[in-house]
């Protein structure tokens, strides 16, 4: 794959930022968009635009074709069973919602457990605490390793008989690390509990199959894969999903209503009150297509190879810190550099034209457990280069010198 | 980098780099918690406020250079001043934050953040201690109960 020729398909790659042309590094927040998703999110509303599941005239229909045939592509995108059990969301923070709210909720007592680890990012953590307080359930964490990994005797001793819901991301959004699923899944599995996987930031870089890795939920955000924003899908068991009450009530998701009671319409629906965001599904279908075309192998190879890179070319500064695996990793760096903090960091970038991430990137235990009140992170996507990692690591020299105060007047 | 050079200049980095008034106060002050939770930058304002009049004011916390030298200033410029004065050099902060042209007289060294109002994204980092100081004030007039978190 050459990302040269892929970031010709991204508009807003091509301008100028403070006079440099623009490095973005920030991915792993959001992904650019390809003109296919900008054209198809377009077309959608120039032609096809009309309120789903209950138009009979012809706008209606291929409005609900649009957004179902999205449905699909999500579905074959993960491999799930069928298309029923994707259910378009606003991202993965309402997906996990979702599942926070309709099945832990309804389904814990007091004394059961919930695990999670403390490299989660906000939205697989805080769910699972109101959660916890609300069923009087336990939350526990499975530790980390000074690494930023987690091994497979810690989840086996942390996930017990009682243990009734496994909450874990694949791809920490700071470390980088990529955790085991299938194997935590297995462990989750044996001692009777289900597995909820956080895939914001594993969908858009790594083939994921929910069947293979034996996934319960899987929830993911649109818009860190090419995607718009405002777009995200839960993916469930169906014996999990059917058993489920829905978590919003009104219109689109009902079957019959009475003055006192009401009924549910059938998965997927019925966890989708209100008009959903149709354009959002559509872009987010388009951006399936875009990157299935490119081929997800691919990405991830590309990145892999970028991110060693990364690797090799920041650990060449003196006085930088980067945090997470050395090996097999997925594609970011976080890191500190000296004393220098890192959003003094992201400014001095910034005028040299390089977007990166700087602050707890929503993982404000984690960042206590890495002992620092903030990180910076570059994280790469399809169309970044050789290049841009050049001009991070020469941008970063300079910031450091500049801190150094041997530049300043 | 000069867009840079006018951001940082010398007096913020000294300030970033040896802040005046760092620490905690002994005798009752009121204290007032304030962090900024989209960036994690964190201050804990002390003010000693004895007939409307600043006696002592110290801080604590952790920040970018920018949060952390505004603090450093901040503390220098309204120690030992009345209280109202102290809000009316924060209103001028927040002014200059807007981009106009404000006057710090007697003590200049908070001018040098003008910059920072061509730095959007950094001027909560600049207000953060003024904000702190205003709810302090207030609550040393009785509008707040309890620690301000």
């Amino acid at each position: 794959m050459d990302p040269i020729a892929l970031k010709a398909e991204f508009p807003i790659l091509h301008q100028d930022i403070n006079g440099h042309p623009l490095v973005y590094l920030d991915n792993a927040a959001t992904t650019q968009k390809p003109r296919s998703v900008i054209e198809a999110v377009k077309r959608y509303y120039e032609w096809d635009n009309a309120n789903v599941h209950r138009g009979v005239h012809t706008l209606g229909s291929r409005a609900t074709d649009a957004y179902e045939g999205a449905r699909e592509k999500v579905a074959r995108f993960l491999n799930a069973p069928a298309s029923r059990q994707i259910i378009f969301t606003r991202g993965t923070t309402t997906a996990l919602n979702i599942v926070a709210s309709g099945y832990a909720r309804q389904t814990l007592r007091e004394g059961d457990e919930i695990v999670i680890t403390p490299m989660e990012h906000h939205s697989n953590l805080i769910p699972w605490q109101q959660a916890a307080k609300a069923t009087g359930a336990t939350l526990k964490y499975i530790p980390l390793q000074p690494d930023g990994t987690i091994t497979l005797e810690d989840v086996e001793a942390t996930v017990t008989e009682r243990t009734k819901i496994v909450a874990i991301t694949y791809v920490s959004n700071v470390l980088g690390t990529i955790n085991p699923i299938a194997k935590i899944a297995e462990i989750a599995h044996r001692k009777g509990a289900i597995i909820v996987v956080d895939g914001a930031q594993s969908t858009p870089h790594l083939k994921v199959d929910v069947q293979a890795l034996d996934i319960d939920f899987y929830a993911l955000s649109g818009h860190k894969m090419c995607g718009p924003t405002g777009i995200g899908a839960l993916y469930g068991k169906a014996q999990l999903l059917e058993r489920m009450e829905p978590v919003e009530f009104g219109g689109e998701m009902i079957d019959f209503v009475e003055l006192y009671d009401s009924t549910w319409k059938e998965l997927p629906w019925k966890f989708e009150g209100g008009t959903p965001m149709i354009a959002g599904a559509v872009g987010l279908g388009a951006a399936i297509d875009f990157l299935e075309q490119i081929g997800l192998h691919n990405i991830d190879q590309h990145e892999k190879k970028l991110t060693r890179y990364a690797m090799e070319r920041l650990s060449d500064i003196e006085g930088l810190t980067i945090y997470g695996p050395r090996e097999e990793r997925a594609g970011l760096v976080t890191f500190n550099l000296g004393d220098v903090h890192p959003h003094d960091v992201a400014t001095v970038l910034d005028t040299e034209g390089i977007a990166v991430r700087a602050g707890h990137h929503c993982c404000q235990p984690l960042m206590r457990w890495l002992q620092v009140s903030a990180t910076a992170r570059a994280s790469f996507y399809l169309y970044n280069t050789e290049q841009d990692v050049d001009r991070l690591a020469e941008s970063l020299v300079k910031t450091k010198e500049f801190f150094g105060y041997e530049s300043i007047r | 980098m000069s867009q840079l050079d006018d951001l940082y200049r010398r007096v913020i980095m000294d300030h970033y780099k040896t802040p005046r008034n760092r620490g905690e106060l002994d005798n009752e002050s009121v204290t007032v918690n304030l962090n900024n939770p989209t960036c994690g930058d964190r201050i804990s304002l002390q003010l000693q406020l004895e007939e409307g009049i600043v006696r002592n004011v110290k801080f604590t916390g952790e920040g970018c250079s920018i949060s952390m030298s505004s603090a450093s200033m901040m503390t220098e410029a309204i120690m030992g001043k009345p209280a109202e004065e102290a809000l009316e050099m924060a209103d001028k902060f927040s002014a200059m934050m807007k981009g106009e042209t404000v006057e710090f007289e007697g003590y200049e060294d908070v001018e040098a953040l003008s910059g920072v109002n061509k730095f959007p994204a950094r001027i909560k980092c600049a207000t953060l201690a003024w904000n702190a100081l205003r709810k302090g004030v207030e609550h040393g007039k009785g509008k707040h109960e309890g620690i301000e978190q």
